[in-house]
């Protein structure tokens, strides 16, 4: 009986959506890779062959394995003071895999709640959150990070908290265009018929509706803040040396451009092959969650 | 567009002018250290002539007063002195300025001019390999990262085939008298046909790095007008007419599919200024954007703020530029 009623139950948005994806094998294969770059700077410190700060000038500028004067304890070479490219990328990795997902999961929570609000208060809320978002809007987005880096310094903490101060702007309008559209919907109204406050309704009843669409937005986002934050450590600006960031390390293999062309490069083909991965699956979930969007 | 409309419009972006001098105001005064102290590190002034200097800066003014009045000298553009050159910070702004829009404008044609082929071609030929290899290079330019692909360039272009200069935007030994700031305005208007050469050479790697990846785009949003546009009943007449294949294609589809291009385009135009700071960087362009970098680094905090004052306010005129474009052309919208 029990059985029966389960088969009958229709399956929810999110886990047919997640059915979709899986029969989607391009983005089933850049999320199964973009999986791999997590582990691989989850297990980083085990994984990793040497010490990625480990600096040795007998081995500066080694070749990698596979070019004359390479060596496979070495396999992807070293850099200007010796150290490690593999073990530094893996390392790499993890910061860059860091500093995305926090400010895009808090990014999320702080849109969503504030999209909520104001989608289902409207009035003055709505007003005053939406201009905030118009504002931020307002300004090109490397600029914004570059400006307020700039007078906070440079830094894991502040990177992360000066992304969440322009991120959570695109998760809001998403949010907030959904909520609008859900407070006019038959089971909002009947919950607010049984007497279920504000709060109730928007976190029980509309917040689930408007998770499939957050989450696309933020696979996409997140794309996007990898480059960003490897943009400002490029610059000087993000993560500080010692650290290995993937975009600092492109930036310290630019002045042996013209001796050693891995120094810089293999950094970059590390995030160009994570945000490749990372927008071939978001574009999957897009086109899993939203049929429409897939004729556009 | 009425002008009433125009005019609404207009006022729009008030609040979001208003909220971006806020928000550029905060970020300088939430800045650790006192601007006195950076100023005179390297003076031997006395409590006195600080506490003079601190006076003539307003900075004892409180908070609001002290927006006031930096809202006032924003609007008629005293940004302050640049600690660092000991001149108005608008003076060395508009005086890198020509370069970064030399770059900009450069990288943006270039993108059109890649974009525009591509996205008929694509829209003609729809799910063709043609197609579908567009819309791989698109997703491949949205995930390059533009400090790297300037990178490869150089070390492949400059490095390994000699083609062309590895930065700057003048061979060392080039005088051309400044005229507009536009090197390649001034080197025609000298009759210098070689500095021409040259600095078109120097511009090559630079905004080719800006403008592929701006190319991928747009393409994208060519062939998506176009393939519409092409499914229209107009287009359907004019072929049945009789009309030639690439006459219809180029007079009556492309003429209205490229509306919403302008648009793309000139939001883009913002968005690249914004980019022009890592490419300056990287290819030692001496543009608004490297000397921002700079600015950072030297702690010259006025000149940060004016300029990212400057971006933001640009980039909020060209959407706004974008949305009058978009109506302009467009007779079936009526903002």
């Amino acid at each position: 009986m029990s059985a029966a009623l389960a088969e009958e139950r229709p399956l929810s948005p999110l886990r047919l959506g997640l059915g979709r994806f899986a029969r989607n094998r391009t983005a089933l294969g850049a999320a199964i890779l973009v999986l791999l770059f997590v582990l691989a700077a989850l297990l980083a410190p085990w994984i990793a062959p040497h010490d990625p700060a480990d600096a040795d000038l007998f081995r500066r500028l080694q070749p990698p394995a596979w070019q004359e004067g390479g060596d496979w304890a070495f396999p992807l070479g070293c850099d200007g003071l010796g150290r490690d490219i593999l073990s530094r990328l893996l390392h790499g990795a993890r910061v860059s895999l860091m500093v995305a997902a926090l400010v895009i999961g808090i990014a999320a929570v702080v849109g969503t709640l504030l999209g909520l609000a104001a989608g289902y208060f409207r009035g003055w809320t709505d007003a005053v959150i939406s201009r905030l978002v118009d504002t931020l809007l307002g300004f090109p987005y490397l600029i914004f990070a570059i400006g307020l880096m700039a007078m906070m310094g440079p830094g894991l903490h502040n990177i992360v908290l000066v992304l969440v101060y322009k991120e959570w702007v695109f998760s809001c309008r998403v949010v907030r265009g959904e909520t609008l559209a859900a407070r006019e919907q038959d089971y909002v109204e009947a919950a607010r018929a049984l007497g279920c406050g504000p709060g109730h309704i928007m976190l029980r009843e509309i917040l689930p509706n408007v998770l499939s669409p957050v989450l696309v937005v933020a696979t996409f986002r997140m794309a996007y803040v990898i480059i960003l934050e490897a943009s400002l450590s490029f610059l000087g600006l993000g993560v500080q040396p010692p650290s290995p960031s993937w975009g600092n390390m492109v930036a310290d293999g630019r002045e042996f451009l013209v001796d050693a062309w891995w120094v810089s490069t293999l950094p970059g083909l590390a995030i160009l092959t994570l945000v490749l991965a990372i927008n071939l699956a978001s574009q999957g979930l897009r086109d899993a969650f939203d049929p429409r969007l897939h004729q556009a | 567009m009425t002008a009433s409309r125009l005019v609404e419009r207009l006022l729009q972006t008030l609040p979001v002018l208003f909220g971006i001098s806020v928000i550029v105001f905060l970020m300088i005064t939430l800045t650790p250290g006192d601007p006195v102290e950076i100023m005179l590190a390297d003076s031997r002034a006395t409590p006195e002539q600080a506490e003079q200097l601190r006076r003539d800066l307003g900075l004892h003014l409180p908070l609001h007063e002290r927006f006031l009045v930096f809202l006032g000298n924003a609007v008629t553009g005293d940004f302050g002195v640049s600690f660092f050159h000991r001149r108005p910070v608008i003076e060395v702004i508009l005086e890198r300025l020509p370069a970064t829009i030399e770059l900009t404008l450069a990288a943006m044609l270039l993108a059109l001019a890649v974009a525009i082929p591509l996205g008929v071609a694509a829209a003609v030929k729809r799910d063709t390999w043609l197609d579908r290899a567009l819309s791989a290079a698109s997703l491949f330019g949205v995930s390059l990262p533009g400090f790297w692909f300037g990178i490869l360039l150089i070390l492949l272009f400059s490095v390994t085939l000699g083609l062309f200069p590895v930065g700057g935007r003048t061979p060392f030994d080039l005088e051309v008298a400044r005229v507009s700031g536009f090197l390649l305005v001034d080197t025609l208007l000298a009759g210098r046909l070689d500095a021409f050469a040259a600095a078109l050479r120097h511009l090559a790697l630079p905004a080719v790095t800006l403008g592929l990846p701006t190319a991928a785009l747009l393409a994208r949003v060519v062939r998506s007008s176009m393939a519409e546009v092409l499914t229209s009943d107009y287009v359907l007449f004019a072929e049945a007419k009789g009309i030639s294949r690439a006459r219809v294609l180029l007079r009556h589809a492309l003429k209205n599919a490229l509306i919403p291009v302008v648009t793309v385009a000139a939001i883009e135009t913002g968005s690249l200024l914004g980019g022009n700071m890592i490419v300056e960087t990287v290819f030692g362009w001496p543009g608004l954007g490297r000397l921002v970098v700079e600015s950072i680094f030297a702690r010259n905090y006025p000149l940060v703020q004016a300029a990212v004052l400057l971006y933001a306010v640009t980039y909020v005129t060209l959407n706004f530029l974008a949305d009058v474009a978009y109506t302009a052309l467009n007779p079936k919208v009526r903002l």
